[in-house]
């Protein structure tokens, strides 16, 4: 971080195309715009092929001997498998719309990082290895051969890439780079070319439920220090249970919540809403992880992992799920989930034991996201919410990717902060919605290695935050996702630094009013609550 | 740029190729030979193209959604880009052929380092021009039936008589003869001037862009320019179309130009990313509902092998450690 350039210069992004065609142009690794690879051991454990020490910057990358073959075989396994690689592999005009819609080539100005050029790198193998037009014609065609490479280059692009579907939402017939990614990751894998920022959390998250590998007792010794915490706070001492059978409800949210700021206190959130509703609600140790890193890996463990929300909501008994404050977890469980796992048919569909709403959008998943789940108690009048108790605050949302252009959740969170917050303001349109810009921290990128080259893809981001900061006034960004309260934090230290980033449920936590309750002088945070004397000394 | 310039070399070398040939007296081989062959070809490889992709399963309902999902009562769903029913995709499907909806969306990155901040301004010019070139070539494509049918369906007359409305010249002026080339002309202008395009540009990207613009100049030519013998014409394409192929005398060379490069594009179009017309009724990010936490969407290969790491084996691995933290296991050690 310290060898970090200024934003102005980060900002001058040279846009030129070189003068070699990108054939020639070979991927250069230097520290800062590659993620490490996995570890031995991982692999390992992950039962995935080529364990083995190296790095990027070797000329060697120790690729299995028959690795051409691998790769051909897998790709025509996908071909055979997944309809939208076949189609996107044809179909694209290189119109180029989708090309400026990618942070990272907006602020890398790599061309190969533009969403088409990413996809040509398959695409011009796929040529080349699959089609009869391009064998005649060559490299004319836009074809090439599998060569080292070409590994070399998409272990570089596919891991600059992360899946925030952006460009799909442009592209005249909806090609999706990320699927493409998903794909390119899915054949890398299977020569062990890998990163090890997704491989070892995944590994974690199957045996211990949670990214980091807390096991067990430390995870229920984390909690019971947000619980000391909240009864510092509020005087409450909240009771959240683990592993209860019976429950109604069983909860799920990203094992980030739990280990580090700012998403302890979204947690601290989740806790006193469920105190202040008395809802029969669950955790669990085991399924402990909202986000799927397998979903950054290949179908199988997507499927793998996803697998637990069931198998624990099957074993407890409970009634239905509420997952929490999670990008990922909602991409792969608006689209992959029941199809993968499901029927979930020993559940019931979730209703609203306060406000008696039966959420039909989840009638087969039978998982509601919390924040519906709020937007409804309050548009129902079951929360007494105080707004001051945020002031101070000039809030601004951010949508996360996948809970954008993966399922289309925008009024429910912005309904949920308009009644928490009294000032709010919208980041530009071209910057939100579903033209949402990425944290650029998705899909196996939040690793510290690779922060420069995320603050470059942060920049389109940074700077609309910047913006509303400077002409709003707007000091605080908060979202839905795990992966954006531990990237954006830095991303605005970086591009406009002072605002802070909150998820939905901090926000809503504060505003809570108990019956009865003790007045507060802190939020969540710890911090005087504006206009209120608190008990620690002022600044 | 070798792209560039092979493209326009082929597409000159083929129209050479016709107009020597034809007059060189092959007009048989480019009247009658190389359209059936070239329309084999076309409806062959379309259709083994279109089918190749339909038979291979979509394993996952992967809607990219354009806005607000269907969600509680009272917040507004945005139907069309978010659509949870057939219907709606329909609707959406309809509008991203028909109105080119996703293009129109399209921004253009503006980084001023100098102010310090990064602007998308709306840029609708692919839009406006890729929607006016689809649009006439279809009108010219459609205008071309008077030649295959007789009578002369009201509707193709009706067509013209709108497209030559202005009654310039004579023969009168075809409106979409003009606004075709301005198309492709800016279609093709772009990738040349924007660096991010011609650098992604292929000998691929170029081919059909000549083909169709020497295509659309030799029409304007035989047209306007040699005032070929249409009635000559017309006998040949009802002979094509009625199996009793027959050379009028006297068809000028270009009308074999003209007609020789409309044959390549037939023979072409499967081979190539003009199946984006096939394409895109079948793209899974627009084509399928958002509808997959309501319904449950089938993957036919979906493996029933893969299970998780089942919570039985989690305890046995915690088992003394969740015991002590009091936390609560299925059997006791
Ligand atoms: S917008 Fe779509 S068709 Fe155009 S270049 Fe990008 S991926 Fe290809
Ligand atoms: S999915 Fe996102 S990160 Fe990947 S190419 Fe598209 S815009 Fe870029």
């Amino acid at each position: 971080m310290s060898k970090m350039a200024p934003p102005e210069e980060l900002m001058n992004v040279n846009y030129a195309t070189p003068a070699e065609a990108w054939m020639d142009v070979k991927p250069e690794f230097k520290l800062g715009n590659y993620s490490y690879p996995g570890k031995p051991d991982v692999l390992k454990y992950l039962g995935l092929p080529n364990p083995r020490d190296w790095s990027p910057t070797d000329e060697d990358w120790k690729l299995p001997p028959d690795w051409r073959d691998i790769i051909r075989d897998g790709f025509r396994e996908l071909l055979g498998k997944y309809r939208s690689l076949k189609v996107f592999m044809d179909v694209c005009v290189r119109c180029g719309a989708c090309a400026d819609k990618c942070h990272f080539y907006i602020g890398s100005g790599d061309p190969k990082n533009m969403p088409v050029l990413r996809a040509e790198l398959l695409r011009s193998i796929y040529r080349g290895e699959f089609t009869v037009a391009a064998k005649i014609l060559g490299k004319l065609s836009g074809s090439r051969k599998l060569e080292e490479d070409v590994v070399k280059e998409w272990f570089m692009y596919f891991y600059q890439c992360t899946q925030c579907r952006r460009c799909s939402l442009y592209c005249p017939y909806g090609i999706d780079t990320a699927e493409i990614t998903f794909l390119a990751r899915d054949l890398m894998n299977r020569i062990g070319v890998n990163i090890n920022w997704i491989l070892e959390p995944a590994a974690n998250c199957n045996r211990t439920g949670n990214h980091l590998g807390i096991q067990p007792h430390a995870f229920k010794d984390m909690m019971e220090f947000l619980v000391d915490d909240i009864e510092t706070i509020t005087g409450r001492r909240v009771e959240p249970s683990f592993q209860r059978k019976g429950a109604e409800i069983l909860f799920i949210t990203p094992s980030g919540d739990i280990f580090a700021e700012p998403g302890i206190y979204t947690f601290m959130g989740y806790l006193l809403l469920f105190d202040y509703l008395d809802l029969d609600v669950t955790w669990s140790t085991y399924a402990s992880e909202g986000g799927n890193f397998g979903s950054f890996m290949n179908d199988k463990w997507m499927k793998k992992l996803n697998a637990k929300m069931y198998h624990e909501a099957k074993r407890l008994g409970v009634k239905y799920i509420i997952g929490g404050e999670c990008g990922h977890m909602w991409r792969v469980l608006n689209q992959y989930m029941d199809t993968m796992n499901g029927p979930a048919d020993f559940l019931e569909v979730p209703k609203s034991p306060i406000t008696g709403t039966v959420f039909d959008n989840a009638k087969s998943t039978k998982m509601i996201h919390l924040v519906e789940f709020t937007a409804d108690l309050i548009k129902n009048g079951k929360l007494n919410l105080d707004k001051s108790r945020n002031a101070g605050i000039t809030a601004t949302w951010h949508d996360s990717c996948n809970t954008s252009r993966g399922m289309g959740f925008f009024e429910e969170p912005r309904y949920v902060l308009e009644n928490v917050v009294e000032k709010f303001v919208d980041m530009p349109a071209q910057t939100i919605r579903e033209q949402t810009y990425c944290c650029g921290g998705g899909a196996g990128l939040n690793n510290g290695e690779f922060t420069e080259m995320r603050l470059r893809g942060g920049l389109p981001r940074g700077n609309a935050l910047r913006y509303v900061q400077e002409k709003f006034d707007v000091n605080t960004m908060s979202c839905i996702c795990a992966i954006d309260r531990a990237t954006l934090p830095g991303l605005a230290d970086y591009w406009a630094p002072g605002v802070k980033v909150t998820g939905l449920h901090e926000l809503v936590g504060n505003a809570l009013v108990f019956e009865g309750e003790e007045p507060r002088t802190m939020n969540l945070r710890q911090e005087d609550l504006p206009g209120i004397e608190g008990s620690e000394e002022e600044e | 740029m070798a792209g560039l310039m092979t493209a326009l070399l082929a597409v000159v070398a083929l129209a050479a190729v016709a107009a020597l040939g034809a007059g060189a007296g092959m007009s048989g081989v480019f009247g009658i030979a190389v359209p059936y062959v070239a329309v084999a070809i076309f409806v062959a490889g379309f259709i083994k193209k279109v089918v190749g992709w339909a038979s291979t399963p979509q394993p996952f309902s992967i809607a990219t959604t354009g806005g607000q999902q269907y969600s509680l009562p009272w917040v507004k769903q945005a139907k069309f880009d978010n659509p949870s029913t057939p219907g709606q995709t329909f609707v959406r499907m309809a509008l991203e052929v028909l109105c080119f909806r996703s293009l129109f969306r399209n921004t253009k990155l503006d980084n001023r380092v100098a102010e310090g901040r990064v602007a998308y301004g709306s840029d609708k010019s692919l839009w406006l021009f890729a929607l006016m070139f689809h649009y006439c070539f279809l009108i010219v494509f459609i205008r071309h039936f008077r030649f295959f049918l007789e009578p002369v369906p009201f509707v193709i007359t009706g067509v013209e008589f709108v497209d030559s409305i202005l009654q310039i010249g004579v023969p009168t002026l075809y409106l979409t003869d003009v606004f075709l080339v301005v198309g492709v002309t800016f279609l093709l202008a772009r990738r040349l001037w924007d660096p991010k395009l011609s650098y992604i540009s292929l000998a691929n990207d170029y081919f059909p862009l000549f083909l169709i613009l020497a295509i659309a100049l030799s029409g304007i030519y035989m047209r306007y320019v040699a005032k070929v013998d249409v009635i000559a014409i017309k006998q040949l394409a009802i002979g094509l179309v009625s199996f009793k192929p027959y050379i009028p005398p006297n068809i000028d060379w270009s009308f074999y130009m003209h007609f020789f490069l409309v044959c390549v594009l037939w023979a072409y179009f499967p081979f190539s990313k003009l199946m984006h017309l096939g394409g895109v009724f079948l793209s899974p990010t627009r084509n399928l509902p958002n509808n997959t936490r309501m319904e449950r969407y089938i993957n036919p290969w979906n493996d029933p092998s893969i299970k998780p790491h089942t919570y039985e084996e989690y305890e046995d691995d915690f088992r003394e450690k969740m015991i002590e933290a009091g936390l609560p296991v299925d059997k006791e050690a």
